[in-house]
């Protein structure tokens, strides 16, 4: 039995449309291990990890559990098959006590008894080193206690192979330690476990061997002991590919945005930005790079007087003489101030633009003031929203048309065209061309770099290393929250930032 | 390996209109659902009752446009009912579910009531501005505290609209137990029935409630007002923005709590003004039946007009009509209420359902 692998993944392939997720991906996993799935974004972990948990269905190839061939349909036969997933978002009642989640979809004959179940929680608990109340509340509880939960939750049901989907993403260094031991306590067990992660030095620490992907594809898998972080980097990021994007040198580069000592922190307490201190000059594109969550929509939020911050400074400078200071202003008092910032936000129908309107009214979300007493003024957004159809040849029937139904090159068009009109002289960008064909893609990057060439301060944050390393001056890169460096863009590598993106500072990788 | 089944097409494929529809050939959808809606009730007319359909369509049509009595009270109750959906019109196109107009209509109502019972002295148009104004805030205070509860602590405005309708209805009561004109009476009774001070006055006659009357002029005139508030005016645009997406709202610097508040206020407001209406316009009493029901009634009414309020004035008409149609029918012909009732309710599947062929695409197996 020991030489049997709890799960062998043959030749799987999953396709969304066109995106090819998952490619022939050949991956196993050992009885008794625990095994780290390491790639960029979307590079096709969770996907390849859903196909276990029961939530999609492969397009090609077979999964054997056990040696034995299974057919995965549903979240149901993933359970019979003994398999358990912690996603990332949790899914759990908040007004039932941890027993009640646990139990919660279970048929089980006979009656709901409290106690028993509450000693079966207990039991569990202890083997493995939980710290569980069985009868609190989750509204009441922590997010690691939560994330407990979810683990108890899938051992009761008998699960022998946990697959985590990024654990750590959202616990503190000294939750984290928690978890790894409980994670350890179960590869004692017998138990396999998967952990999707970023952070090299937990893959270093915890797990036994090291899978990895990049863009859909399985590059291949090391022991744990034979691997480095510099290796690692270089298996998940792979070789650079040239783009070619015209990038002029900056022009007479001034400070516009000054960020020091930003902190900010949830609803839950978690540091989203800890002690970040950087400048954005105007003339040039400034690029934020980091793994997904470590801290970008925070960033540009709270300069967008969007999200709150604890404590540090961010200091608008539209020329050597003045300096304003964003925090804790609303953005009506950041555009009544005359702080001439554009962003576009990461999420362009849910915050950047109004879906049901179209074109037209949607270039009144910024001019919507400026009407005459209390009525509108339609006239200039409809020429404005004409002038964009026209420029940057947005697909749309009509200005009137809904945005919503437009596709996404075409939506953000219409976000970035009405965002560069405001004249900027800081321009925040998020995630810009996600999701978009390489025409439009490159639409963008020319729309940015006419834009640092009037003088105007770029912040562009991004997710493909290549192209942050073609498009931008300078390059912050963001690690839980942090500035773990500043690199030129023009001198610095692949590898480098890649190794930035997973590196926390000292004290905490120490851990 | 499994394999998955080939399943058949589905009998019956709805899809949403991606492209919406003209105008015309969704007015044409809807009137074809009132033709079908009159076969469907003459056919149930005569089976049950056997009795000629034409003669009890004629005798709904007489029962609302009958007498020039009745053309006016059938006007009136529209005009009432038009009030509260124009009233409702700027909550809901921010995604603002106030089901509390109920209650919204019967504190201003009561304040109405009270102002003619107290100051009948007063000069009239003194009176009248009394009444107007107070009416007014109080609807406003009834829907501005769920507008700054959800706000302020994100309560849930459906739940909390409605329980404040309860107590604006134990509130009617204790007034009118306060003002009942006998002993143990239960009833307010006709206020001011000598000397009529705070009815208000037809238009362009002698004479209170019988005859074409102001109620219509300022109610067209809200309707006229509401119709360019949520188009044409900034806060309007605020309105809408927070309705899509509070994101979107917070992004464009758009105050959200404030709206909620501000929007709420103006919602109550107008359907207390429509308490105003129905006490000093119609009633010249008061009751907690005195909203009877139109306060969800024209929920209905904004959701089929969607918001726009000169569609509401054909729905509202047409609800109303139905009304009195089936309160004519009932006693002209000896009927059993229940078949009047039968009567609305195929009209109002039918025309309903019209709405649902605007809105969606029906294809049939086998059919292109």
């Amino acid at each position: 039995m020991d030489n049997v692998n709890a799960i062998e993944m043959r030749n799987i392939t999953k396709r969304f449309g066109n995106v090819v997720a998952n490619n022939g991906i050949n991956m196993v996993l050992r009885k008794g291990e625990i095994l780290s799935l390491l790639g960029e974004n979307g590079s096709g972990k969770t996907t390849l990890m859903n196909m276990l948990a029961g939530i999609y269905y492969p397009d090609d190839g077979q999964i054997y559990v056990d040696g034995n061939p299974v057919s995965i349909r549903s979240p149901k036969d993933s359970f019979l098959n003994g398999i358990g997933m912690i996603h990332q978002h949790y899914k759990l009642v908040d007004v039932f006590t941890a027993a009640e989640n646990i139990v919660l979809g279970l048929e089980e004959e006979g009656k709901l008894d409290r106690k028993v179940i509450a000693e079966k929680v207990r039991e569990i608990a202890e083997r493995y080193g939980f710290d569980i109340d069985p009868n609190q509340k989750v509204y009441d509880m922590s997010v690691s206690q939560k994330q407990t939960v979810e683990i108890v939750k899938v051992l009761y049901r008998g699960a022998n192979i946990l697959i985590l989907d990024e654990p750590t993403a959202v616990l503190t260094p000294q939750e984290t330690d928690k978890l790894f031991a409980v994670m350890r306590n179960m590869r004692a067990d017998g138990k396999a476990l998967i952990i999707i992660t970023h952070k090299l030095h937990e893959v270093l620490s915890v797990s036994d061997r090291v899978a990895v992907l990049r863009k859909g594809e399985y590059i291949g898998d090391v022991p744990t002991a034979e691997a480095t972080q510099q290796s690692l980097t270089d298996m998940m990021v792979g070789r650079a590919t040239t783009l070619n994007i015209n990038r002029p040198d900056p022009v007479n580069p001034h400070p516009v945005l000054e960020i020091k000592n930003l902190t900010c922190v949830d609803k839950d307490g978690v540091k989203r930005l800890d002690d970040v201190t950087f400048t954005a000059m105007g003339g040039e594109v400034l690029g934020i790079a980091g793994v997904a969550g470590s801290g970008q929509r925070e960033l540009l939020e709270t300069i967008a007087g969007l999200y709150p911050a604890v404590s540090g400074e961010v200091l608008y400078r539209p020329d050597e003489s003045t300096s304003i200071s964003l925090l804790g202003m609303d953005p009506l008092e950041i555009r009544k101030n005359g702080v001439a910032m554009s962003f576009v936000p990461e999420d362009r129908l849910g915050m950047g633009l109004v879906g049901s309107f179209g074109m037209s009214a949607n270039m009144m979300l910024r001019s919507w003031r400026k009407g005459f007493g209390p009525f509108l003024n339609h006239k200039d957004p409809n020429e404005l929203a004409k002038s964009i159809w026209e420029n940057l040849e947005v697909v749309t029937p009509s200005i009137n048309y809904p945005v919503r139904r437009l596709s996404g090159g075409n939506v953000q068009k219409v976000l970035v065209g009405r965002e560069i009109a405001a004249k900027p002289k800081l321009l925040m960008t998020a995630y810009a061309v996600r999701g978009l064909d390489i025409n439009t893609s490159y639409t963008i990057y020319n729309l940015l770099t006419d834009q640092k060439l009037k003088g105007v301060a770029v912040v562009y944050v991004g997710e493909d290393l290549d192209v942050l390393l073609e498009l931008c001056d300078r390059i912050v890169v963001l690690c839980g929250g942090q500035v773990s460096g500043v690199v030129d863009a023009r001198t610095t590598t692949r590898e480098e930032v890649g190794l930035l993106m997973t590196q926390f500072r000292k004290e905490e990788a120490a851990v | 390996m499994s394999t998955l089944e080939r399943k058949k097409d589905p009998f019956i494929r709805i899809s949403k209109r991606s492209e919406g529809m003209s105008a015309g050939k969704a007015w044409g959808i809807r009137v074809i659902g009132l033709i079908l809606a009159l076969i469907v009730s003459a056919i149930v007319i005569f089976v049950i009752v056997r009795m000629n359909p034409m003669d009890v369509y004629a005798s709904m049509w007489k029962g609302a446009f009958g007498t020039t009595k009745r053309s006016w009270i059938t006007v009136r109750d529209t005009m009432t009912l038009l009030c509260i959906a124009c009233a409702l019109a700027p909550a809901f196109a921010m995604r603002f579910w106030n089901i509390g107009a109920e209650g919204q209509v019967l504190v201003g109502g009561i304040v109405t009531a009270a102002c003619m019972i107290y100051f009948p002295e007063m000069p009239t148009a003194l009176l009248f501005l009394v009444m107007i104004v107070s009416s007014l805030a109080a609807g406003a205070i009834w829907g501005l505290i769920p507008g700054f509860f959800k706000a302020k602590w994100g309560t849930n405005e459906t739940l909390f609209t409605l329980m404040m309708n309860y107590i604006a209805i134990q509130l009617t009561a204790f007034f009118v137990s306060l003002w009942e004109n006998r002993p143990n009476s239960r009833k307010v009774g006709i206020i001011n029935q000598n000397s009529k001070e705070g009815w208000l006055p037809n238009m362009f006659s002698e004479g209170y409630n019988n005859d074409f009357g102001w109620n219509v002029l300022i109610v067209l005139v809200i309707a006229t007002v509401v119709f360019f508030y949520l188009r044409e005016t900034k806060q309007g645009y605020e309105i809408s923005v927070v309705g899509d997406s509070e994101n979107t709202a917070r992004y464009a610097g758009i105050r959200v709590s404030r709206v909620y508040v501000r929007t709420m206020a103006i919602s109550g407001a107008i359907c207390g003004f429509a308490g105003f209406l129905a006490v000093s316009g119609s009633s010249h009493t008061i009751s907690t039946s005195t909203s009877g029901g139109q306060g969800f009634t024209a929920i209905i009414i904004a959701w089929l007009s969607r918001m726009n309020t000169y569609i509401m004035l054909v729905f509202t008409l047409l609800i109303v009509f139905l009304d009195k149609g089936a309160t004519q029918i009932a006693s002209e012909f000896n009927l059993n209420e229940y078949c009047s009732e039968i009567i609305t309710g195929i009209i109002l599947f039918f025309v309903l359902g019209a709405e649902f062929f605007v809105d969606y695409r029906v294809k049939f197996r086998g059919s292109k």
